[in-house]
């Protein structure tokens, strides 16, 4: 098990995502962050967080389920059998920047079921993908926008993000 | 997709055959799962793909109106596709055995058969025979499975939990398959259920279920959380069990007077259609307490979940 992030590195990410989120943002257009469940929506709670505070204004955050979504829903190999839970979105996506948030970017899977779900709930006026840990590893033409921490971490390992909320404290890890 | 150790319970029933077969933790997690669903009905694209390129048959020998659109817009907001089969209009009325016309529908290569029938326990047959996934629409005086789990999702999603509940079924117990999918839920959910109609109406093998009989509206009305009224099913009362339907309606009718001695937040249900004025008045029906259409839209994300999951069971099966 290697350590990669440690509490200050990860916070350290957010508030420089941040700044390159605003600076790369044009004035006059509403961005909201929206967290892939369970660890994405963390992250963009903290990504709106620090948005707000630095734009002085309310930069909604919502949660996205994508079990719907997935292309392994009906194939046998499927090791985890997902619960599909709610997608908790509060405010209009439509002509918004979305910051889709994801905790780690591999194969891009999620990220096209998470943008599939999206566009049945709306039109935003672009969708954006930040991650906190951007690993080699793409099976579809997909990457991020705005990635912390870039490793090219072989195939078969885990890269395990933890966070104070839901695993009581922040770090990330490779196994 | 991220690797994630996943030790949480896991859904493995692919046919969905009755609710008293069923545990607290299976009924629960439905209900969880049904919640997911919820919001499809009211977004912008009112369909997600689950299920595409799956087919489902509606198969029914009774009549059926809000159970079988409840069903075919279940599957159809899950990228289904459908086929509707009803006694009148098929071969059956030619013939052909139940068993012929199931296996002539599997040979077209359908996933799930929602099936009705009149006589009890043929949803289990066909799930012996076939196939395909196999979910029980109501079979006979036995079961009426998501009409259970539709009634516990509406009362858990007002009143937070079953836990200690205290719920009134009234009427025509004995003819009545929701009456029993519902016992069984909410019993299995911590709910205490007091069966409520004339004795004529009860069933003969009631003490050996998991509920308390009243042959009194009048007494129970007072102490219970929830009470759902069950329609009189002319269609299915043989001899006389009640000397007219005005004494039925003095006893055991839902009335605004009646109303004045419940709890102020007693929800009122009915699994539909209501005859108004018979069972309950329209006052009571269209009132504040009344949670009757609310049941209708449940039902819809209660069946999404009930075929999604039947058929995330099939798939990871094979």
């Amino acid at each position: 098990m290697k350590k990669i992030l440690n509490p200050e590195q990860i916070d350290q990410i957010i508030k420089d995502l941040t700044i390159r989120i605003i600076s790369e943002t044009p004035p006059g257009v509403d961005i909201a962050a929206i967290g892939i469940r369970s660890r994405g929506e963390i992250l963009a709670q903290r990504l709106s967080a620090q948005l707000s505070k630095k734009l002085g204004k309310d930069v909604p955050s919502g949660i996205l389920d994508i079990t719907l979504y997935r292309d392994d829903l009906n194939s046998p190999q499927g090791t985890a059998q997902p619960q599909v839970r709610t997608t908790e979105i509060g405010f209009d996506i439509d002509d918004k920047i979305i910051i889709l948030v994801d905790d780690v970017l591999y194969t891009g899977r999620s990220i096209r079921a998470a943008m599939d779900a999206l566009i049945d709930l709306g039109r935003p006026k672009a969708i954006k993908l930040a991650v906190l840990v951007d690993r080699v590893g793409r099976e579809l033409p997909i990457q991020a926008d705005y990635a912390g921490y870039k490793t090219d971490v072989e195939p078969g390992k885990l890269v395990q993000v933890f966070l104070s909320e839901s695993d009581g404290k922040d770090e990330v890890v490779i196994e | 997709m991220a690797l994630k150790k996943n030790k949480q319970f896991r859904w493995q029933r692919k046919h969905l055959l009755g609710l008293r077969e069923l545990n607290a933790e299976e009924i629960t997690y439905i209900l969880d799962t049904a919640k997911g669903f919820e919001q499809i009905s009211t977004r912008a694209v009112k369909k997600a793909p689950p299920l595409r390129g799956k087919l489902v048959v509606n198969l029914f020998f009774e009549d059926s109106t809000r159970t079988r659109n409840s069903f075919t817009l279940a599957a159809s907001r899950l990228s289904a596709d459908i086929i509707e089969f009803t006694k009148k209009t098929s071969s059956v009325s030619k013939g052909e055995t139940l068993l012929d016309t199931a296996k002539n529908l599997e040979a077209m290569g359908i996933d799930i058969v929602v099936i009705r029938h009149t006589a009890g326990g043929v949803p289990k047959f066909l799930s012996r025979s076939i196939n395909a996934c196999v979910v029980n629409a109501g079979d006979g005086f036995c079961e009426h499975p998501t009409q259970g789990l539709l009634d516990v999702y509406t009362i858990r999603k007002i009143k937070g939990t079953l836990e200690g509940l205290k719920i009134a079924i009234v009427g025509d117990i004995a003819h009545s398959r929701v009456a029993r999918s519902d016992m069984w839920a909410m019993t299995k959910l911590g709910a205490e259920v007091i069966f409520v109609g004339p004795p004529t109406l009860i069933p003969a093998q009631v003490n050996r279920l998991p509920v308390s009989v009243s042959y009194s509206l009048d007494e129970v009305i007072e102490k219970v959380d929830v009470i759902n009224m069950l329609r009189i099913q002319f269609e299915r009362l043989g001899g006389n069990p009640f000397p007219s339907i005005r004494e039925y309606s003095h006893y055991f009718g839902l009335t605004v007077e009646r109303m004045k001695k419940a709890k102020p937040d007693i929800l009122v249900m009915h699994p539909g259609p209501i005859n108004r004025g018979l069972e309950m008045e329209s006052e009571v029906a269209d009132g504040a307490n009344s949670v009757i259409l609310q049941q209708v839209t449940n039902g819809v994300a209660v069946r999404m979940a009930v075929l999604f999951l039947v058929n995330q069971a099939a798939a990871q099966s094979h």
